[in-house]
C-alpha cells in the first residue's frame, strides 16, 4: 500500500517555490510580490484574513489562475504554462466539490477512470484511500447522503488517488461544526504524516494553522509578513498586524531608552522602564511597539520579588475578570489607565493563591525573554 | 385537520370542470355517429377515417413530427452550450447574452412571425419547411437555455476545477461532468421544445411555404370548412400520445434521479 507500513515520517513530494508573485482583479492588488519557499514534505499554512490573497496564490498553485508577473517552481521546473490538469497538484476544494452525479467511489475513482486505469487496479486503489480516510462503508453512497465530515474526506480521498506531490487545501474545514474541525484537524495531520508529501494549508483559522503546520506564512492585503514555525509566529510577531491577528495579545508603543545585548530597555507610557526582547536592536530613541501574551503574565496580589534579571512588574486594578471554564482572563488597568490582557490557567490542588475578583489591586509580572519588540516605527 | 371551507371546494370544482368539460366534450364527440353537432349514436367511423382516409392530415403531422424533433434537437445542443458558456464561462457581453436569449420567449409570437418573415425575404429564403425549422429553432432556443441554467445554477463552478485538476482535459469535464449533471434541464428542455413546436400556430403561420403545412396549420384550414369530427379523433389520439408520453418521461427522469 502506497501510504501504509512505516511508523516513522516519511517525506516526499515536491519543493515549492513562489518567486516574486503578483496578481491584481482590475485595481485590487491580490498578491504583491510575494516569494515563499516550501520545502519537500512540509504541511505549510497560508494564513491571514479573507481577502488576504491567500486563497488567489493557492489558486496560482492549482493552474486556475495565473500571475501577471513572477514564477512558481516545483522542484525547479517553472509550471506556470501548464494547465491545471498538467500539473502534479491536487486540489481539496472548501466546499468540497464532489461530482453530485457520482457515487463516493467513483468520485474518488474519477482520476483513474481518467487515465484508463485496469478495473481491477482501481477496484484495489480507491478501497486502500477509502481507507484511508475511513470511509469504506460508505462507498455506495451518493454525496448528498453524507455529513459534511465525510463529504470533506471524500474530497481528501479523491485528490490523494492521483498521488499529488503537493495536495493543495482551500480552507478545508470551514464548513465544518467547531467540534468535528478539531476532528479534522487531527486526522489531516495524521494522513499527512503517513503520505509524507507537502502539504499546503490555506485557512484564516490562526488556531488550526498553529496547530498542525510546520511553517505558517502570514499574509495580509497581498503581502506576507512573516514566515516562521507556529512557535516564531505566535511568540515573536514581525509586525503588529501578526502580534493582533495571531491569538491575544497585548501590543503597546514605546521608546527605546536604552540597549544591552539582546536587551532593550523601552519606557512606556503608563507602565514606566519595561524590558523586552530585540532580535535586531534598534538605536536608542526609537518609536517601536512591544508585545507580551496575556498567559506570559503571572498575576498575583503581592508585589512580586525575584533575584532573576529582566522581570518586568506592574501595579494595576482588576477591571473585569472573564471565567471560561478552564482558565481566566483578567483585564488589568494600571493607574494611568492603560489595559493589559492576562490570562491565568485556573489552578490544580497545588496551588494554594488567593483568588482573585474584581476591583482587586494586583501586581502583574513578566519575563523580559516573553516580551517581543515588534516593529520599529521609527 | 382543518376542514376545508364550502366556498373553496366549490372553486375548485368548478375550476376543474371548467377545465375539463370541452375536452370531454371533445371526447365524447368524436365517437358520434353524425357530423352533425348533435348525438346520434357510438361510432368508430372518424377513427378509421382518420387512420385509413386522411393523407394531407398526416403529411402535416409527419412535417410537425419533423420539424419539432430537429428544432428541438439543434435548440437543445445550442440551449445547452449556451447555458453553460453563460453560467459558467467569463466573457465580455455575457449579461447582455442572457436578456437577449430570453427575449423571444417575452415578446408577443407575432412579433416574432413578421419579424423572421421579414428576415428570410430580406435575405431572399424561399419559405419552407426549412424556414419552418428555423424559426422554431429560434423560438425554443431560450426555453431549453432557460431549463440547463437553471439546473447548472444549483452547482459551483469549483466541480469544473475539481475536475480540472484531477486530470480531466476541457472535453472530458463536458462530457463526465458537466452534461451528466445538467442532464435532468436538458431532457426537460428537449420535451418543452417538441411540444412548443408541436402546437405553434402564429409563427409557423408566418413563415411556412408551400408544402410545408404543419399539423396545427392542416387542423386550422380544415376547421374553417365546418369541425370534422376527424380532428375530433386526431385530438383524442394526441391527448392519449401525450398523455402516454408524460407518464413514461416522469418515470424516466425518475430513474435518472436514482440512478
Amino acid at each position: 500500500m502506497e501510504y501504509g507500513g512505516a511508523k516513522q515520517k516519511t517525506v516526499k513530494g515536491s519543493d515549492v517555490v513562489i518567486e516574486h508573485v503578483r496578481k491584481s482583479f482590475g485595481d485590487f492588488k491580490a498578491l504583491d510580490d510575494v516569494s515563499i519557499g516550501i520545502k519537500k514534505g512540509e504541511f505549510f499554512s497560508l494564513l491571514g484574513p479573507s481577502g488576504c490573497g491567500k486563497t488567489t496564490l493557492l489558486r496560482i498553485l492549482a493552474g486556475f489562475e495565473s500571475p501577471e508577473s513572477g514564477a512558481v517552481l516545483l522542484d525547479g521546473r517553472d509550471v506556470l504554462s501548464l494547465p491545471p490538469d498538467g500539473r502534479h497538484v491536487n486540489t481539496v476544494f472548501q466546499n468540497y466539490a464532489l461530482f453530485p452525479h457520482l457515487s463516493v467511489f467513483e468520485n474518488v475513482a474519477f482520476s483513474m477512470r481518467l487515465k484508463k486505469a485496469p478495473e481491477s487496479e482501481i477496484r484495489a486503489k480507491v478501497a486502500d484511500y477509502l481507507q484511508l480516510v475511513e470511509l469504506q462503508a460508505h462507498a455506495k453512497k451518493k454525496p448528498s447522503q453524507l455529513s459534511g465530515g465525510q463529504k470533506q474526506r471524500v474530497a481528501i480521498a479523491r485528490a490523494l488517488i492521483n498521488e499529488p506531490s503537493v495536495l493543495l487545501l482551500d480552507e478545508p474545514l470551514s464548513a465544518l461544526d467547531a467540534k468535528l474541525r478539531q476532528h479534522m484537524l487531527i486526522e489531516l495531520d495524521s494522513i499527512h504524516d503517513k503520505i509524507g508529501i507537502t502539504f499546503i494549508y490555506v485557512t484564516h483559522d490562526q488556531q488550526e494553522a498553529l496547530s498542525v503546520s510546520d511553517r505558517i506564512a502570514v499574509m495580509n492585503a497581498g503581502e506576507v509578513l512573516q514566515i516562521g514555525t507556529p512557535q516564531e509566529i505566535y511568540e515573536a510577531p514581525a509586525t503588529d498586524f501578526v502580534a493582533k491577528f495571531i491569538g491575544e495579545t497585548n501590543l503597546y508603543e514605546a521608546d527605546v531608552v536604552s540597549v544591552s545585548g539582546e536587551t532593550v530597555e523601552l519606557s512606556v507610557e503608563g507602565f514606566g522602564i519595561i524590558k523586552v526582547t530585540a532580535t535586531e536592536p534598534p538605536p536608542v530613541g526609537s518609536r517601536v511597539s512591544w508585545t507580551i501574551r496575556p498567559e506570559k503574565i503571572r498575576i498575583g496580589l503581592e508585589e512580586p520579588r525575584s533575584s532573576r534579571n529582566g522581570i518586568n512588574a506592574v501595579s494595576g486594578v482588576v477591571d473585569e475578570p472573564i471565567y471560561s471554564g478552564f482558565q481566566s482572563k483578567f483585564y488589568v488597568r494600571t493607574p494611568s489607565g492603560q489595559v493589559l490582557k492576562v490570562i491565568k490557567q485556573h489552578a490544580d490542588w497545588s496551588d494554594e493563591g488567593p483568588e482573585i475578583a474584581w476591583k482587586d489591586s494586583v501586581w502583574l509580572s513578566f519575563s523580559a525573554e516573553d516580551a517581543y519588540l515588534v516593529e520599529v516605527k521609527r | 385537520m382543518r376542514k376545508r371551507s364550502s366556498f373553496s371546494k366549490a372553486v375548485f370544482i368548478g375550476t376543474i370542470v371548467f377545465l375539463s368539460l370541452p375536452l370531454l366534450v371533445l371526447v365524447l364527440y368524436s365517437f358520434n355517429e353524425s357530423k352533425s353537432g348533435s348525438w346520434t349514436g357510438f361510432s368508430l367511423r372518424w377513427y378509421v377515417k382518420l387512420f385509413t382516409d386522411s393523407p394531407q392530415l398526416w403529411r402535416a403531422f409527419g412535417n410537425s413530427v419533423i420539424v419539432a424533433l430537429s428544432s428541438a434537437l439543434v435548440a437543445t445542443m445550442i440551449g445547452t452550450l449556451g447555458a453553460v458558456a453563460v453560467n459558467w464561462y467569463k466573457f465580455r457581453l455575457r449579461k447582455y447574452l442572457r436578456t437577449i436569449t430570453f427575449l423571444p420567449m417575452i415578446l408577443p409570437e407575432i412579433i416574432i412571425g413578421v419579424s423572421l418573415l421579414v428576415f428570410f425575404s430580406g435575405i431572399g429564403l424561399k419559405l419552407s419547411l426549412f424556414t419552418v425549422f428555423v424559426a422554431h429553432v429560434s423560438f425554443n432556443l431560450p426555453f431549453v437555455f432557460l431549463l440547463v441554467l437553471a439546473r447548472l445554477e444549483e452547482f459551483d463552478f469549483s466541480i469544473i476545477e475539481a475536475a480540472r485538476d484531477l486530470g480531466a482535459s476541457e472535453t472530458q469535464t463536458l462530457l463526465k461532468v458537466i452534461l451528466p449533471i445538467s442532464m435532468p434541464g436538458i431532457i426537460s428542455g428537449f420535451l418543452t421544445a417538441v411540444t412548443l413546436s408541436l402546437e405553434d400556430f402564429v409563427i409557423t403561420f408566418f413563415v411556412t411555404g408551400p408544402g410545408a403545412t404543419t399539423l396545427p396549420l392542416y387542423v386550422y384550414s380544415a376547421i374553417r370548412f365546418g369541425v370534422s369530427p376527424v380532428i375530433n379523433a386526431l385530438s383524442v389520439v394526441m391527448i392519449l400520445g401525450t398523455v402516454a408520453l408524460t407518464w413514461s418521461t416522469r418515470n424516466f427522469l425518475k430513474y435518472i434521479a436514482a440512478k
